[in-house]
C-alpha cells in the first residue's frame, strides 16, 4: 500500500492503494467515480478512456504509481470543459447512446480529437475513435455527433 | 427467440389460463405523492377466481405514479439495455393518457408477477417482444389512467364525461374549467378502474409515430447513469471466480497461500458451478480480488470431461451434414432433385463458428443474503428466472428475494440465460457471506472464455434449378447444438427432435420453394450455448440470402427482381420492404469503380427488412460505405429508436464477418481471451452511413431489436462476390 495524491477534474484527492492498482479502479472504487467504465482491462475497448495531462489515455492499464502529478480528467469533468459540453450536447442532439456503457469513453476520445483537430475528417475520426468499441454499434451517430460538435464549436 | 415458441412456453408458467383482473391500489408513498396504481394482473392459474391472490408487499405493483409536482413516473416492465424501451413504452402509455411528455420520467420495474411479459408469461426481454407484446398493454394502462382522471374532474365539476377533454396533463371542462392531473390524482386513485376503455385511432396519436429523443441520454453522456457494475453498497465485497479451463472440470486442489497473503482478501473457497466447480475469491476491492485470483494455484480434475476441439467438430459436423437429420420441413418430392441434371445443381457447404456476445458491461450480479430474505441487483433480461434461481440457491421463495433490475451495458441475449448461472454464482458466494452484500464480477476474460455462445453450425444445401432459372428442388441439412435441450424450454421448442431455433429462417422461409426439405442434427457438445441477437436467423438468413443471390446471378437476373419472383404472394411485409429499399437505393446504379452493391432481405420476429449495401475492398477487408435499409414493422412507435436499432443491429451483425469473429477450441480450451483475439467491429468496420426507411403501416407493431442483424452479412458478401467472383461460405471472413 502507498499513498498517492491525485489531481482529478481540478480537485486534489488522496488515496491509499497498492501501487499496481490501475487508475481505472482507483477512480471507480476509491473515489467512487463510476462514469469511467471497465470493459476489457487490456486497453482494447476504450471504455475506460480518461485524459491524462490532456491526452486520451486508457486508464485500465495505467498503474496509479505512474500517474504522478499529471492532471486526470474524467467524464464527470466534461461539464466544466467547453469542448466537453459541445460534445455532450451533440451526443444528446443526435440521440447517440443506446446502452450507453461505452459512451463515457467515446466522449472522452471525441473531446481529445476535437481539441487536437477542430475540423476532423472521416479519416481523423476513424483513427481517433478506432479503438473505442461499441457493441450497440452506435458508430454512425458517433460520427455525425462529432461533426455536429465541430460545427458548434466554430 | 420466436414469439410462437415463447407464447407456448408462457403456458408452462401459467398452465394456459390467462386470468385477467383489474386491480386498483391506492397507497401513500414516502415522497408524499399518490400512487395511481393501475395494473392488469396475470396471476398463475393455481389461483382460481375463488382464491385470493397472494398479498403483494413489494413492489408497489404500479405502472403509473402521478406525483403532486406534476411529474409522471412510468414503470417499464423490461430491462433497458440500449434498445430504448425506457423511452418508447412510456411514450405509448403517455400518449393514451394525454400526459405532458416533458414531465414524464421512467424507471425499470423490479421482478414481480405484474411485470411479466403478457405473451411470454415471464418477466423478460427477448424475442424482440417488448413493444410487440406490451403495445396494447401500455395503451390500455394509459387510457384507463386518463379515464379515471377525467371521471374525477367530471365529478368535481358535476358535468358529464363527454364535456371533458384532455391535453398535456390537464383535464378541460365546460366554461373554462380546467384541472391539472396532479391535482386530480389523489381522488382519481379511488375511482374504479374501468374494465374497458376505447383507445385512440392512429390519427389521434401525439407521441406514437414521432421521433422522440431518449429519456436516458443526458445521464449516459455525463457518467451519472449507474449500471449493475457501478453498484456500491455499504460494506459490499467484490467476488471473482476462477472458472475451470475446460467446461465441467472440477477443483482437485487449491493452493491459495499467496492469494490470501494479499491485503484486502477476505475469503477463498470452492464453489459449485452449473457443471464442475470453481474457486471464488472475495475481497474488499476488484483489483485485489483479481490479483489474488491470478495467484491461485488450482489443480483441475479433467477426468471424464469432453475436450471440445474446433477442427474435430468441423469434421464431425460436415459428415453429419451429408446425412439426413430430423425432419423440419418435408414439402413435395424429396427425390425431385435427383432428376435434375447435375449441371443445373448447386451444392453448397457453409461453416459458422461459435460467437460470443461480449456486451460492453461485463457480466455481474450483486446479492445480499439475510437468512430469511435476500436482495439482488442484476442487469437481467430474465428477471423471473434469475430471481427463482437466486431463491433456489438460498433456500428461499422467489418473493423473498427482492430483485432490482439494473441498467445493463448491452446484452444481446447474454443476460437471458435459462440456467441463470451468473446470478447463481453470486448467490452461492453471498450465502457464505451472510449479511454482506457481494458483487460478483466476471472479467472480460471470464466472458470471452465462459461459454454460452451462439453455437457453431454447418449447413449443406443441394439445389436443383429449373429451366427457368428458379429453384425446383431444395434439400437443406443444418447441424448445430440445440439451445434448449435438457432445459424446461425443450418441450416447447423441440419438435420432432428438431430445435426450432436451429432451422428458423430456413424452415419458415418466405420464398416459394417447391420440393423443399429441411432437416437438422442437434449434436451434444461440451460447450454451453445460447441465443445471440436474432438467434437462428444469424446463420440461416446468411445461407438463404447468399444462395438466392447466387441463383439470381446464374439466372442473369437482377437480384431484387429474382427475389420478387420467388417470394410467396402472402409475404406482404417483405415485398413492401424490398420495394421501398429498391426505391430508396438508386445509388446502386451509379457506383464508383471498385465498388459493388449487395442485396439481402429477411423477415423474422414479424418484422421484414431489406437492405442494400455499397462495398469496396480496403486493406483486404470489406469497407461498407453505405447501407440503405427498409423495414416493415407495423406501426413505428418511435422512428428515432427504430433507426438506432437498425444502425446498431446492422453493426452487430457485422461481428460475424470480422476476421477475429470466432470462438475456437483446442483441447477443450477457448483459444481467445479478450478483445485482442475475439474482435467485434470497431468504427472502421461499421457502415459509414446508414439510411433507414420505414414502410407506413397501421398494423400492430412488431419488434426491431433482432431483425436488423441477419441481413447485413449476406448483403456484404453478395457485394464482395461481385467484386471478386468468389462465393463466401465460411465465416468468419478470413480471406477475401
Amino acid at each position: 500500500m502507498a499513498t498517492y495524491e491525485l489531481n482529478v477534474n481540478g480537485l486534489s484527492k488522496k488515496v491509499e492503494v497498492d501501487p499496481s492498482t490501475p487508475l481505472l479502479w482507483v477512480l471507480r472504487e476509491e473515489l467512487k467515480m463510476t462514469g469511467t467504465k471497465y470493459g476489457c482491462g487490456i486497453s482494447a475497448c476504450g471504455a475506460c478512456t480518461v485524459h491524462l495531462a490532456g491526452e486520451a489515455t486508457r486508464s485500465c492499464v495505467v498503474p496509479i504509481s505512474l500517474v504522478g502529478n499529471r492532471r486526470v480528467t474524467t467524464i464527470e469533468g466534461m461539464a466544466q470543459d467547453p469542448v466537453g459540453r459541445a460534445v455532450q450536447h451533440a451526443w444528446i442532439e443526435k440521440d447517440v447512446v443506446q446502452c450507453g456503457y461505452c459512451q463515457s469513453g467515446q466522449i472522452m476520445s471525441a473531446v481529445a480529437l476535437l481539441k487536437e483537430t477542430p475540423k476532423p475528417t472521416d479519416a481523423n475520426i476513424e483513427e481517433s475513435m478506432g479503438g473505442s468499441l461499441c457493441r450497440c454499434a452506435t458508430y454512425v451517430r458517433i460520427r455525425e455527433a462529432i461533426k455536429r460538435a465541430a460545427e458548434q464549436m466554430t | 427467440m420466436k414469439e410462437t415458441q415463447y407464447a407456448r412456453s408462457s403456458k408452462a408458467f401459467r398452465d394456459g389460463s390467462i386470468n385477467r383482473r383489474s386491480f386498483l391500489r391506492t397507497s401513500t408513498v414516502a415522497a408524499g405523492g399518490l400512487l395511481l396504481s393501475l395494473y392488469l394482473d396475470f396471476p398463475p392459474s393455481a389461483h382460481t377466481e375463488a382464491q385470493t391472490p397472494p398479498p403483494k408487499v413489494y413492489p408497489p405493483d404500479a405502472f403509473v405514479h402521478v406525483r403532486p409536482d406534476g411529474k409522471i413516473l412510468i414503470t417499464v416492465n423490461r430491462l433497458e439495455f440500449g434498445q430504448g424501451v425506457q423511452t418508447s413504452l412510456p411514450m405509448i402509455l403517455a400518449d393514451e393518457m394525454d400526459a405532458d411528455w416533458s414531465q414524464v420520467v421512467s424507471e425499470l420495474a423490479p421482478a414481480a408477477d405484474v411485470y411479466r411479459d403478457p405473451v411470454f408469461g415471464i418477466q423478460m426481454v427477448g424475442g424482440s417482444g417488448s413493444i410487440a407484446h406490451s403495445f396494447t398493454q401500455y395503451r390500455e394502462l394509459g387510457a384507463k389512467t386518463r379515464a379515471m382522471l377525467v371521471a374525477t374532474a367530471a365529478d368535481r365539476w358535476k358535468v358529464s364525461l363527454d364535456q371533458c377533454r384532455t391535453e398535456n396533463s390537464v383535464v378541460y371542462g365546460p366554461n373554462g374549467k380546467s384541472a391539472r392531473y396532479a391535482e386530480l390524482a389523489r381522488d382519481a386513485a379511488r375511482k374504479p378502474v374501468p374494465e374497458k376503455v376505447s383507445l385512440k385511432s392512429p390519427s389521434e396519436f401525439r407521441l406514437i409515430g414521432k421521433k422522440v429523443p431518449r429519456l436516458d441520454s443526458a445521464a449516459k453522456c455525463d457518467g451519472s447513469q449507474k449500471f449493475g457494475l457501478d453498484l456500491d453498497l455499504p460494506g459490499m465485497k467484490i467476488a471473482v471466480v476462477a472458472h475451470p479451463p475446460v467446461f465441467g472440470a472440477r477443483v482437485k486442489g487449491i493452493d491459495d497461500k499467496e492469494a490470501r497473503g494479499i491485503a484486502g482478501v477476505r475469503d477463498v473457497f470452492e464453489i459449485p458451478l452449473m457443471k464442475g466447480s470453481g474457486v471464488a475469491v472475495v475481497a474488499d476491492r476488484f483489483w485485489t480480488a483479481k490479483q489474488a485470483r491470478d495467484l491461485l494455484k488450482i489443480d483441475w480434475d479433467l477426468s471424464g470431461v469432453e475436450l471440445a476441439d474446433t477442427s474435430q467438430l468441423w469434421t464431425k459436423y460436415k459428415a453429419l451434414a451429408r446425412t439426413p437429420g430430423n425432419v423440419a420441413v418435408a414439402r413435395g418430392d424429396d427425390k425431385a432433385i435427383d432428376r435434375i441434371p447435375v449441371a443445373r445443381r448447386v451444392v453448397a457447404e457453409y461453416e459458422f463458428p461459435y460467437l460470443a456476445h461480449t456486451p460492453m458491461e461485463p457480466l455481474n450480479a450483486t446479492v445480499r443474503f439475510e437468512g430469511n430474505k435476500a436482495e439482488a441487483w442484476v442487469p437481467s433480461q430474465f428477471q423471473t428466472m434469475d430471481q427463482m434461481a437466486i431463491a433456489e440457491v438460498l433456500g428461499l421463495k422467489p418473493e423473498e428475494v427482492t430483485f432490482h433490475t439494473e441498467y445493463a451495458g448491452g446484452g444481446f441475449g447474454r443476460r437471458a440465460v435459462i440456467d441463470s448461472h451468473v446470478p447463481r454464482e453470486a448467490a452461492v458466494i453471498a450465502k457464505r457471506l451472510k449479511g454482506t452484500p457481494v458483487k460478483l464480477v466476471w472479467t472480460r476474460e471470464d466472458d470471452v472464455r465462459g461459454g454460452y455462445y451462439r453455437p457453431m453450425h454447418a449447413h449443406r444445401v443441394e439445389i436443383g434449378i429449373g429451366a427457368d432459372g428458379m429453384p425446383a428442388a431444395w434439400r437443406h441439412v443444418i447441424v448445430g447444438q440445440s439451445l434448449v435441450a435438457g432445459t424446461p424450454f425443450a418441450a416447447m421448442m423441440i419438435k420432432n427432435g428438431v430445435d426450432e431455433s436451429t432451422v428458423e429462417g430456413t424452415s419458415d422461409t418466405n420464398y416459394n420453394l417447391t420440393n423443399f426439405h429441411v432437416s437438422a442434427h442437434n449434436p451434444t457438445v461440451n460447450v454451453p450455448v445460447l441465443w445471440w441477437r436474432s438467434v437462428g436467423n444469424t446463420h440461416t438468413a446468411f445461407v438463404m440470402e447468399t444462395l438466392i443471390d447466387e441463383l439470381a446471378t446464374r439466372a442473369k437476373m437482377d437480384p431484387i427482381a429474382y427475389r420478387r419472383k420467388l417470394l410467396k404472394p402472402e409475404a406482404k411485409k417483405l415485398r413492401a420492404a424490398l420495394d421501398l429499399m429498391d426505391q430508396q437505393s438508386a445509388w446502386r446504379n451509379n457506383l464508383p469503380k471498385g465498388h459493388a452493391a449487395g442485396i439481402a432481405c429477411h423477415e423474422c420476429f414479424g418484422t421484414a427488412v431489406a437492405c442494400a449495401v455499397e462495398v469496396s475492398i480496403e486493406n483486404k477487408r470489406p469497407k461498407i460505405h453505405r447501407v440503405t435499409v427498409a423495414v416493415d414493422c407495423g406501426i413505428a412507435v418511435n422512428p428515432l429508436t427504430i433507426e438506432s436499432q437498425f444502425h446498431g443491429g446492422l453493426g452487430f451483425g457485422i461481428t460475424q464477418l470480422m476476421a477475429g469473429g470466432a470462438i475456437t477450441f483446442k483441447d477443450g480450451r477457448v483459444e481467445q481471451r479478450n478483445f485482442d483475439g475475439y474482435t467485434p467491429p470497431y468504427i472502421v468496420d461499421a457502415p459509414v452511413t446508414v439510411d433507414v426507411h420505414i414502410v407506413p403501416s397501421a398494423e400492430a407493431p412488431t419488434g426491431c431489436g433482432e431483425p436488423p442483424v441477419p441481413v447485413i452479412s449476406p448483403a456484404v458478401v453478395n457485394a464482395l462476390a461481385k467484386l471478386t467472383g468468389k462465393r463466401y461460405r465460411s465465416l468468419p471472413l478470413k480471406n477475401i
